[in-house]
């Protein structure tokens, strides 16, 4: 193993048929397999093993896939480059000596590098789209309540998603198949709506035809664009990289000579889509980190003192730098005196977000844009500001605040780094994305 | 910078409520940082009020006895253990 793509490298049999028998899978570590270290890239759980599978970790192996290692990533998930991992930098195996992108880097540089043929990553506010692009390889955001987050451990649970990556469409799409589906130990999970259901009301999900609801996520990548009304989101593209932003119109226009239009939209919710996204991110981030005391699992405070003082000297070990961060300025959000200035506003703006993607929606088949505004960092460029980190999730953090499913496909080089495509569908709108990225990749 | 950014005993404050300990590089470097932050997040002002039309749908299930982890396997990640149960410091 090269590159610190795996924090625990152990292979995990699955049945010995299936649709997927022969294939090896990486899995991010913040993702539950019994018996085998998940560490969430983090020294707090450097030992900690958990005792059940991820419902997710049960179909891989259900499905006769082989886990060959549990991937890098930042810690719990909080990065946007790999390098906040208390277990070291991943290096990026499509473009040396810069960063794999975050937090899911391990799992995308897994398939990059080919130490796996798939990889599973999570996904609160980009972090499968955006590794996807860094890498060079396919990744899927699925609509929220698509797959089951039982096992999955928990940073912000009204955003997150597994999702799956593959060197190609239809191999990311063939993973998509085994995860997806509700889950009775998962209350948010849904059934994805039938067309045929008037039940639904919705007009953007009535363009799905039932065969086509019907059919796997593998059997919609055809490639077939022919007719694709793609609407471009201005705001998506200003501030871009000029290079980024030109391999995106060349992709675009490899689409439209399959037959594809586009047409630009207005999404003007989505200037405040990346504070709304941090404000609800590290609200419950805070919520879901308070579990983490050293005594029932984690790094311990020792036995000296009260539970406050414990508690408090255990998370001040235990956490990195971002870590520590997230859950201090979630904490201010949330409290007295605070909470209607961010968190009630960033609601807000979710709600707003949603709309506009409802509206323009209904006027293209799906949106694109670059997966994210710049080419991969450099490794360590990128550490000292984490405002201007977090202002590169400009692109993704709106599908995850509008519950919405996307997928990252690679669209080409620019000065030879890798640049991602990434197109955005209606909810359950994943057989929509995977047709339509399949022309590229 | 805005009128009420944060002071380096409102980081201290912040860090106590959410218990994790901080040192005093910790406390300068942070005080910077959530300045910037929140300047930034002070934008949300300017969203307007929306409504929200969510169809939300309770989920139930049934109340059943279902088989759940035994205490062997609840405790094995535990640092300190004691007679089955977890062993924590003192609560005050």
């Amino acid at each position: 193993m090269s590159d610190d793509i795996f924090i625990t490298a152990e292979r995990i049999e699955g049945a010995d048929d299936g649709p997927l028998a022969g294939r090896t899978v990486a899995v991010k570590d913040n993702i539950s397999t019994a018996g085998v270290r998940t560490t969430c890239g983090s020294k707090m759980l450097e030992d900690y093993v958990p005792p059940y599978d991820a419902t997710v970790v049960e179909r891989l192996k259900e499905a006769g896939a082989t886990i060959v290692g549990k991937a890098n990533m930042d810690e719990f998930g909080m990065g946007t480059t790999t390098e906040t991992s208390h277990f070291g930098a991943t290096d990026n195996p499509a473009a040396p000596g810069h960063v794999p992108g975050g937090s899911s880097g391990g799992s995308a540089a897994a398939v990059a590098a080919g130490e796996a043929d798939l990889a599973l990553g999570s996904d609160t506010g980009g972090s499968v789209r955006c590794p996807a692009a860094f890498c060079g390889v396919v990744g899927i955001k699925p609509t929220y309540g698509l797959v089951s987050r039982y096992g999955l451990v928990a940073y912000g649970n009204s955003l997150e998603q597994i999702g799956p990556f593959g060197e190609t469409v239809a191999d990311a799409a063939e993973l998509l198949d085994v995860i997806a589906g509700s889950d009775d130990r998962d209350a948010t999970t849904r059934q994805a709506p039938r067309a045929s259901d008037g039940r639904t009301g919705d007009a953007r999900e009535t363009r799905e035809t039932p065969l086509e609801a019907e059919e796997n996520y593998a059997d919609a990548a055809t490639g077939d664009v022919d007719g694709l009304s793609i609407g471009v989101p201005t705001e998506l593209l200003e501030g871009a990289d000029e290079g980024v932003v030109e391999t995106f119109w060349d992709a675009i226009a490899d689409l439209e000579d399959r037959g594809a239009e586009y047409h630009q939209v207005s999404l003007p919710s989505v200037e405040h889509a990346v504070e709304a996204y941090y404000v609800i991110a590290m609200s419950e981030a805070s919520s879901n980190l308070a579990r983490f005391d050293g005594v029932r699992y984690g790094q311990s405070g020792g036995y000296d003192g009260n539970w406050n003082e414990t508690f408090a000297k255990a998370r001040e070990e235990g956490f990195g730098d971002e870590v520590k961060r997230r859950i201090l300025l979630g904490t201010y959000a949330l409290s007295a005196g605070y909470h209607d200035k961010y968190y009630k506003k960033a609601q807000d703006a979710r709600a707003w977000v949603k709309q506009d993607f409802d509206e323009a929606l209904a006027e293209a088949d799906v949106l694109a844009s670059p997966t994210m505004p710049v080419p991969p960092f450099e490794l360590g460029e990128s550490l000292d500001d984490p405002l201007q980190l977090y202002l590169a999730d400009a692109n993704t953090v709106p599908v995850n605040l509008a519950d919405l499913p996307a997928i990252s496909v690679p669209a080409g080089e620019t000065d030879g780094l890798p640049v991602g495509l990434q197109l955005i569908g209606p909810a359950f709108g994943e057989r929509r994305l995977i047709r339509a990225a399949s022309a590229l990749a | 910078m805005s009128d009420d950014a944060v002071s380096p005993e409102e980081v201290r404050h912040v860090a106590e409520l959410a218990r994790v300990d901080l040192d005093d590089e910790e406390v300068d470097r942070f005080t910077g940082q959530f300045a910037d932050i929140l300047e930034y997040f002070e934008t949300l002002d300017e969203v307007p009020a929306v409504d929200r039309d969510a169809e939300l749908a309770n989920v139930m299930r049934p109340d059943e006895e279902r088989t759940s982890l035994d205490s062997e396997d609840a405790l094995r990640n535990a640092p300190e253990t004691e007679d089955g149960y977890f062993k924590g410091p003192n609560v005050s």
